[in-house]
């Protein structure tokens, strides 16, 4: 499989704090990759280093084989990558279609209005309505919606899942497995093990600012014991 | 009678440039989150370009309506870029003092370069004479001061609630960092909105140049006013500042019709009520 993101040694800091140590793992083309661990072990800044959110951090980022690190932030998305943060950051001035319309088409192969309207009927009947309006799980299928627009080749999403009902969190892994066959390639911090576990392909498992471990989903069985002594699950 | 009306109108032409200049604060509030104390500089510089481009190359108002916000627009770019753009990471305060400095600075230099005393500016002769209302005499100058700046706030207002560049400039104000990483240029849109701020009081400095002199000290004058009128709207709120501008004009306006000697202060007791019964101000969001 091509290689579509590849990072290596990443390093980041907070100020004086070193929260990234060294930090490599690899996503394929049309790969689903799921981030493990517990909180406060990096993964978030892990997302928001590749974005270029974070920008103290040393190492190696390349997407699609372009070295992102001297990529400034607002040319992140025009390179192929597109962010959902955990907040789900749906802005309360704006409309429902407002926000959908926000992010700026950056390649095409990406979802016509039409398209996510009907992937997302919710958001159709709410497009008026100023955006924060929205129910938390709308608001995530909001978040979701308005980046499929955009064309991006890879998509990362921060807990997407997280304070959700089930019936929702069914709903957003069906929209991710329509994504997949799309070809889109997702990397995805999740906390939902079980969730995370019917949608990835791979799993990484983080502690400490690094990546501890890497293996495919066949292998989920026989990695329990090791990720119930990592995670405390 | 006639004093009444004649107050109300003197009110609502005030209150056209407070709703102007607080606009255009506002809108730099909202996202540099800047309070630009030369705001009253740029007000000045407007009349003053209108001034000298009819000085010294013959450019009438109607041109200099156009180009002298262009000019003060882009000279607010160039500010920006070079200079207030290295403040956003620092305490607030930075930003305050930066641009209370350069409206100094501006206003010296003019100061020593035309005196103190006002400079005469005509009015376009199309707009010269006036108009019987049959209940007032209306200046035709000042009827078309409240119309185009009726417009012109409108304008702003459309721009910013209705457009695709205002749903930018509006998410920008509530999470800069995200619509950047959605691959908007959020740097261009600063240097663009405080552009737009200093282009809108260049604007109402022509406007005002045929009203009042053209002299460096009338924005000084102005601006302390139009910060009570952007605290009585509440900060960042667009159409907050607009509504408010013109309702302290006419408050204004009225409390000399009926007393006098409090018209100077009116503005600044009703600054003080708001503050004490809503901090936000009257469009304000609370914190």
């Amino acid at each position: 499989m091509k290689p579509m993101l590849q990072v290596k040694n990443l390093n980041t800091w907070y100020g004086e704090s070193h929260v990234l140590h060294g930090v490599d793992m690899t996503v394929g083309e049309g790969e689903t990759v799921t981030i493990l661990g517990r909180n406060g072990v990096g993964k978030t800044t892990t997302l928001r280093t590749i974005v270029g959110i974070l920008r103290e951090r040393k190492g190696q980022i390349l997407f699609d084989g372009r070295d992102m690190m001297t990529v400034p932030l607002h040319r992140t998305a025009h390179a192929g990558i597109g962010f959902v943060p955990e907040e789900r950051g749906i802005f309360a001035t704006l409309t429902v279609e407002e926000n959908l319309m926000l992010p700026p088409v950056v390649a095409r192969g990406g979802m016509s209005l039409d398209e996510i309207y009907e992937l997302f009927p919710n958001l159709l009947e709410r497009r008026t309505s100023p955006g924060t309006k929205l129910s938390g799980g709308e608001q995530q299928m909001l978040a979701m919606a308005r980046i499929l627009r955009t064309g991006v080749k890879m998509l990362l999403l921060d807990e997407p899942t997280e304070g959700l009902a089930p019936v929702i969190v069914q709903r957003i892994g069906e929209v991710l497995k329509k994504l997949k066959e799309r070809g889109m390639t997702v990397l995805l911090v999740e906390q939902n093990f079980r969730f995370a576990s019917k949608i990835a392909d791979r799993f990484y498992l983080m502690d400490h600012g690094q990546m501890v471990a890497d293996f495919p989903v066949a292998e989920l069985p026989n990695q329990m014991p090791m990720l119930h002594k990592v995670l405390g699950v | 009678m006639q004093a009444l009306f004649g107050q109300l109108l003197i009110g609502l032409i005030n209150g056209s440039f407070y709703a102007l200049l607080s606009l255009g604060l506002a809108v730099i509030f909202g996202l540099l989150r800047v309070i630009n104390f030369a705001h009253g500089a740029q007000y000045m510089l407007g009349a003053f370009v209108a001034y000298l481009l009819l000085q010294y190359l013959g450019i009438g108002y109607w041109a200099a309506l156009v180009v002298a916000p262009l000019v003060v627009g882009l000279f607010g770019a160039v500010i920006e870029r070079t200079m207030l753009s290295r403040l956003y990471n620092l305490d607030p305060l930075y930003g305050l003092l930066f641009t209370f400095g350069l409206a100094l600075t501006i206003e010296g230099t003019f100061r020593y370069l035309y005196g103190a005393s006002g400079q005469p500016y005509a009015a376009p002769p199309l707009l010269a004479g006036g108009t019987n209302l049959g209940f007032m005499f209306l200046p035709n100058y000042r009827g078309w001061v409240v119309v185009v700046s009726l417009l012109a706030c409108l304008g702003t207002w459309l721009l910013i609630e209705k457009t695709k560049l205002g749903s930018y400039l509006r998410a920008a104000t509530e999470n800069p960092v995200l619509v950047q990483a959605f691959g908007v240029n959020v740097p261009l849109l600063l240097t663009f909105t405080y552009a737009l701020g200093a282009g809108l009081a260049a604007f109402a400095g022509v406007l005002a140049a045929p009203v009042y002199q053209v002299s460096p000290l009338m924005g000084t004058n102005l601006i302390i006013v139009v910060f009570a009128v952007v605290v009585v709207g509440g900060m960042g709120s667009i159409m907050g500042a607009i509504l408010t501008g013109y309702m302290l004009g006419i408050a204004e306006g009225l409390t000399k019709v009926f007393y006098p000697e409090a018209s100077n202060i009116v503005i600044f007791v009703i600054m003080a009520i708001v503050l004490l019964l809503r901090p936000a101000g009257l469009f304000g969001r609370d914190a």
